[in-house]
């Protein structure tokens, strides 16, 4: 990939890195969503969900409350699902290393936002003044800045995870050596112990989720038996 | 003054129309001085137009600088207040009154949206897509089905919040006590946990693909896995575990 081919994608990451916080928050940057849709841009709709679903799993632990400070999934999920979807023929080290890469995406993404949520701190209490004066143009253009900072924030992000990642990846999955069962087996046991701590984080307060969960988990496994 | 609980004041449909899609961006300016402040004077503005004046006038430049203080609540309950908040200032309610009433709306309208939003609903929809998913959805199918079932609820927030919030003015509070915000979170949350039981289980398998016979191997991992992050608490995050261990991983199969 020469930057060039690089741009849509980064221009992907931009808009649904937006997404987060700033516009629409419509969770179009839910990685099920961001990595599929990334996948699609690429060529391989399907590997993109693969990855988009690995992630999803992984984000349900991490919830947007308020202020506190989590990873950016948006961007991310978009790198994520690239990178996968960009390896012909699923090799063994794809997913695993391609996940890596999205969770390394992830987390710088995530303190990025704190810088720009830093930046327009400051830029508020330059203009103090004038907002609390009643003006229009400074509630407006800082409006304004904020949405443009985050837009060229997530271009930024994604155009250099893709940028590094994707000679790395390449490099990785050449010299692989694990065997790709055991490589997507390592995946899916990480992921799904992460997911189950997370689901029971969120609903142990619930009463009955632990019958609940117990009854899906059977529920589930008559599924998979008779499929 | 006019009379602060009046119900028949309206709003014109192109102003109602500018303030609901601003609410879509009212978080572009959030930092952690103001948080949504300036938030909720780019949302009440176009509505602050018609007090008496303009946008010339003295009482638009007044309301529209209060509203630009520091305020916090969740984005999409924020349509209440933005409505409330409109409603009080064309209603001529005096300034401390305004000022008493936005710093006493903040702290529920957070709290009920998220429990409402980000701990039941979104977990409840991303579970339904792991479902499709592991159910061998396509790709198209997964994503409208995330997308239908969430936006159905996030598009209905937004719109309730605005229209009871300018509808109710300061006795929005009221509102707050709807029986779906009320138990929502708990009926959502019942739901939620049946199906992150069949889904989580069919997203793995649909995952693992080929290596369906490491099952017992991948249970395991997962169980030991889980009791281990279980032990470790609210100390770390799962997902940074998970970057490590994936890092360890990935060094270790390139340079074996």
């Amino acid at each position: 990939m020469i930057i060039l081919d690089l741009l849509p994608i980064a221009l992907l990451g931009a808009v649904l890195g937006m997404d987060v916080v700033t516009f629409p928050q419509a969770m179009i940057s839910r990685p099920i969503v961001a990595a599929t849709v990334a996948g699609a841009f690429i060529g391989n709709a399907s590997a993109g969900l693969v990855m988009g679903a690995v992630l999803e799993l992984l984000a349900l632990e991490m919830l947007p409350f308020g202020a506190a400070r989590y990873p950016e999934w948006g961007s991310a999920s978009v790198v994520g699902g690239a990178l996968y979807a960009s390896q012909a023929f699923d090799p063994a080290g794809a997913l695993p290393a391609s996940l890596f890469a999205a969770l390394v995406a992830a987390l710088f993404s995530g303190k990025s936002m704190v810088w720009l949520r830093r930046l327009i701190a400051a830029m508020a209490a330059r203009q103090r003044a004038s907002l609390q004066s009643g003006s229009r143009k400074a509630v407006n253009g800082l409006q304004l800045a904020g949405l443009t900072g985050d837009l060229i924030r997530g271009f930024c992000v994604t155009l250099a995870a893709m940028l590094v990642f994707h000679p790395l990846i390449k490099a990785i999955v050449a010299s692989w050596s694990v065997d790709a069962r055991y490589s997507r087996a390592f995946v899916v046991a990480i992921v799904a112990a992460v997911s189950a701590r997370a689901v029971w984080k969120v609903f142990h307060s619930v009463p009955g989720a632990r019958f609940l969960f117990v009854a899906g988990l059977a529920a589930g496994a008559v599924i998979l038996v008779t499929r | 003054m006019t009379d602060p609980v009046q119900t028949d004041r309206t709003l014109p449909v192109g102003t109602w129309l500018i303030i609901f899609s601003r609410l879509f961006a009212i978080q572009g300016a959030w930092n952690y001085e103001t948080m949504n402040g300036n938030g909720i004077a780019f949302c009440t503005e176009p509505a602050l137009r018609l007090l008496p004046g303009g946008i010339d006038g003295e009482e638009y430049h007044q309301a529209l600088g209060r509203h630009a203080k520091y305020f916090n609540a969740h984005p999409y309950f924020a349509g209440v207040a933005v409505g409330a908040l409109a409603r009080a200032e064309l209603d001529g309610v005096p300034a401390p009154m305004i000022e008493r009433f936005r710093t006493a709306l903040g702290g529920p309208l957070g709290s009920v949206g998220d429990r409402l939003v980000w701990a039941s609903w979104l977990p409840l929809c991303s579970l339904i897509a792991l479902g499709a998913f592991g159910l061998g959805g396509r790709p198209l199918l997964v994503i409208a089905i995330f997308l239908v079932t969430y936006n159905v609820g996030h598009l209905a927030l937004r719109a309730w919040g605005l229209r009871v919030g300018f509808k109710r003015g300061l006795r929005v509070a009221d509102a707050l006590a709807h029986p779906v915000l009320r138990r929502g979170p708990q009926v959502v949350g019942t739901l939620a946990a049946l199906i992150a039981g069949v889904s989580i289980p069919l997203a793995a398998r649909a995952v693992i693909g080929g290596g369906r016979n490491l099952s017992a191997l991948i249970i395991l991992l997962a169980m030991t896995g889980g009791l281990f992050l279980a032990r470790l608490g609210g100390r770390v995050e799962g997902w940074r575990i998970s970057l490590i261990v994936l890092g360890l991983f990935v060094l270790f199969s390139v340079i074996r």
